[in-house]
């Protein structure tokens, strides 16, 4: 890596959290955002990506009572304190899924696929859920 | 080169298991440098020692005890994943009143930091899921 900056005390390299899975269904998106909140402490540059089901997790009106799970959707709204400030969403994916920007829980910004893959290449650590 | 390894499906279940396996056993044959294996979401089922495959078949977790003693790996199942699936050791059957461990040797339990320190310490972090 020869264009990491180094911040005070250490190293600051660019991560990305790649979602790509429905909110339910399976734990992969709890158990990503858990990574996002505990790996905040460490000061990186921190980026998430929502694709393909991904882009489910960030909906607005989720109700999870009837399948006995946690409703984890207010826990994105929490992550500015963290911080975590880089919230990108697939377009094709929310088109292809009827959503728009109103849909989501918190402010993203919508970049196309293309724009993703350039977004992607420029990070030092990609974290896959 | 310098890698970490996270590991994200169970054993038997997903190759991903595997391929990580074979992996992180090449790269150190080549001579490059593991920082950390890191276990999450059903990858910490990789770290029990009560596995017990077919005689006929990969016993997946004492091939990871197995690397781990050769090149003094360092594999670390995360804390959170490991207690909701019942993956544990003495200090955390302690903590949490269990009557039970069930860590494989050359294993330990930490938190994620650890992957995130995984993240930043090495030149590539190798994701092994689905």
């Amino acid at each position: 890596m020869t264009d990491e900056t180094m911040a005070e005390g250490g190293t600051v390299k660019r991560f990305c959290y790649l979602n790509r899975r429905a909110p339910y269904g399976t734990v992969y998106a709890l158990e990503s955002l858990e990574v996002v909140l505990i790996g905040a402490a460490f000061e990186q540059d921190v980026s998430m990506v929502f694709v393909d089901d991904g882009v489910y997790q960030l909906k607005k009106g989720q109700d999870t009572k009837g399948v006995e799970m946690k409703n984890f959707s207010p826990t994105y709204r929490a992550l500015e304190m963290y911080d975590v400030e880089k919230l990108y969403v697939e377009r094709e994916s929310m088109e292809a899924r009827g959503l728009t920007e109103d849909d989501f829980v918190v402010p993203v910004q919508v970049l196309s696929s293309q724009e993703l893959s350039d977004l992607m290449e420029e990070q030092d650590v990609v974290l896959s859920f | 080169m310098k890698f970490s390894i996270q590991i994200n499906e169970g054993p038997y279940q997903h190759q991903a298991a595997d391929t990580a396996y074979q992996f992180t056993k090449a790269a150190l044959e080549k001579g490059h440098e593991v920082f950390r294996v890191f276990f999450y979401h059903d990858g910490v089922n990789n770290a029990t020692r009560l596995t017990t495959p077919p005689q006929d078949d990969r016993n997946i977790v004492n091939r990871w005890s197995d690397l781990a003693e050769k090149y003094n790996l360092d594999m670390v199942v995360c804390v959170a994943a490991a207690q909701r699936r019942g993956i544990v050791d003495a200090d955390e059957a302690k903590r949490n009143g269990k009557d039970a461990t069930n860590l494989a040797p050359r294993f330990r339990i930490s938190g994620l930091g650890q992957l995130i320190e995984a993240g930043i310490q090495a030149d590539r972090l190798m994701v092994f899921g689905d």
